[in-house]
């Protein structure tokens, strides 16, 4: 099975109002190409899982500046001043969570885990709502697994069958989302055959991978992924 | 207060945190003061744990070895010491959650006396961003707290109780600031070591909250 399509393909399988599950730490490892794909594709109404919003104007910014998102589920969005100001002016919903629940969260949610229970955030503002149970004498909220219809994650290299390798912390959340989501599409720089990839070395096994989509819009220039014609 | 003093109070603080580790130990590092420490470890040998899914951060990169698929927490450049490791978040955030990070050395913007903090977020502002405040005080085996003993405008950080939303349950081991080193045994709050330019009597002028005076107080970074 040729799991390879064009960036237009696999932006044409979002839909309006759908959850996506989106890889990265801010631009690190983040399918950037994808991302701009989906900007054109004009998609609204949109609810973004992320650690972040990209930054202003790159990234998924890039979606929040033309308006495509309804809200945003992630850690940190205080360095992204449009998505602040998004949110004062009640153009973006954004529910906040802790950054090790979002990627354990992500990770339930991929290995048919509903629910679990964490010490983080008990007793804080973000447990606003949430279940509190104790386990022996500690306390403790649940937090439900969190699923989305399109997950985007961003590798360096795949092989034809969809094993991926991620580079360094580029890694970052992109294994937990490639699990989650109905449809899974990666961005990859290069594309092998199958063997070329170490066995030991894949981090995302091709299960999990429905589609790939090589990377034509970035090129890594000085150690930063920067817009080819920019 | 210069710029300059702002920098040598902040030397202090790192200097006295870097003090309280061990060849072998794993630590997280937050942003601001505690990135300052790795300066003053010395010969020992410590392991640097980055939440975005790396531990072993080696020195900051030349320019022309900048790549930003290689980056801190805090996103900026860093390089790979011999034996670093890489992972996922959920691999990375399961060994702060699961106690297996020996020390968090955080930034807070309040500390009360029982060692209850505040980190995250200021009241009256948007709360828009926590990253891994939480699992950090809810998952280190120790915290350490950085900080200056006041803010800009002369307010005590060392309160009597938080005015800002805490960040857990989770109480801090240890403060240090450029005033001075406490520790919490039972929720009350020690000082254990000063600086040799203020007296106890200042001391407690610029902090709100109520501490005891170790039987052994020391002098800070001697």
């Amino acid at each position: 099975m040729d799991k390879v399509i064009s960036p237009k393909e696999a932006a044409g399988m979002v839909n309006d109002g759908d959850t996506l599950l989106v890889g990265g730490f801010g631009l690190s490892g983040s399918p950037l190409s994808l991302i701009d794909e989906i900007v054109e594709a004009d998609v609204k109404n949109l609810t973004v899982v992320s650690n972040n919003l990209g930054e202003e104007g790159r990234g998924l910014g890039r979606l929040l500046k033309k308006k495509q998102l309804k809200k945003a589920i992630g850690s940190f969005f205080t360095t992204n001043r449009e998505a602040v100001r998004a949110w004062a002016d009640k153009e973006l919903e954004i529910e906040l969570i802790p950054q090790g629940t979002l990627a354990e969260s992500l990770r339930a949610g991929g290995a048919g885990i509903p629910a679990y229970y964490t010490r983080t955030a008990v007793g804080t503002d973000l447990a606003e709502g949430k279940e509190e149970r104790s386990f022996e004498g500690e306390k403790y909220i649940l937090e439900k697994a969190i699923k989305g219809e399109v997950s985007l994650v961003k590798a360096v290299k795949a092989d034809k069958l969809g094993n991926l390798y991620y580079h360094k912390t580029a890694m970052n959340f992109n294994p937990e989302v490639a699990t989650a989501g109905n449809i899974v599409i990666a961005e990859v720089d290069e594309i092998v055959e199958p063997g070329e990839i170490s066995p030991g070395d894949i981090h995302t096994p091709h299960l999990y991978v429905d589609y790939l989509v090589v990377n034509d819009r970035y090129v890594k220039e000085g150690g930063r992924y920067v817009e080819k014609n920019a | 207060m210069s710029k300059k003093m702002l920098k040598e109070e902040r030397v202090q603080i790192a200097k006295r945190v870097a003090e309280e580790f061990e060849t072998g130990d794993i630590i997280n590092l937050g942003v601001g003061i505690p990135t300052m420490i790795p300066d003053f470890l010395g010969g020992k040998e410590v392991y640097l744990h980055s939440e975005n899914g790396l531990l072993g951060i080696g020195p900051t990169p030349p320019e022309e070895e900048i790549d930003m698929d290689l980056i801190s927490a805090s996103k900026q450049p860093i390089t790979m010491s011999p034996g670093a490791s890489l992972f996922s978040s959920s691999d990375s955030f399961a060994m702060i959650r699961g106690s297996h990070v020996d020390a968090a050395v955080l930034g807070a913007l309040q500390v009360d006396e029982t060692g209850r903090l505040a980190n995250w977020a200021v009241p009256g502002k948007s709360i828009l961003g926590v990253g891994g405040a939480m699992d950090l005080v809810a998952g280190a085996k120790k915290i350490i707290l950085s900080l200056t003993h006041q803010s800009k405008d002369g307010t005590p950080k060392l309160v009597a109780e938080l005015t800002y939303p805490n960040s857990g349950l989770r109480k801090a081991d240890m403060v240090v600031t450029e005033k001075g080193v406490f520790r919490f045994i039972d929720e009350t709050m020690y000082l254990v070591e000063i600086d040799e330019n203020i007296t106890v009597e200042e001391l407690r002028k610029i902090t709100d909250a109520h501490f005891e005076v170790s039987s052994d107080l020391k002098t800070m970074n001697q």
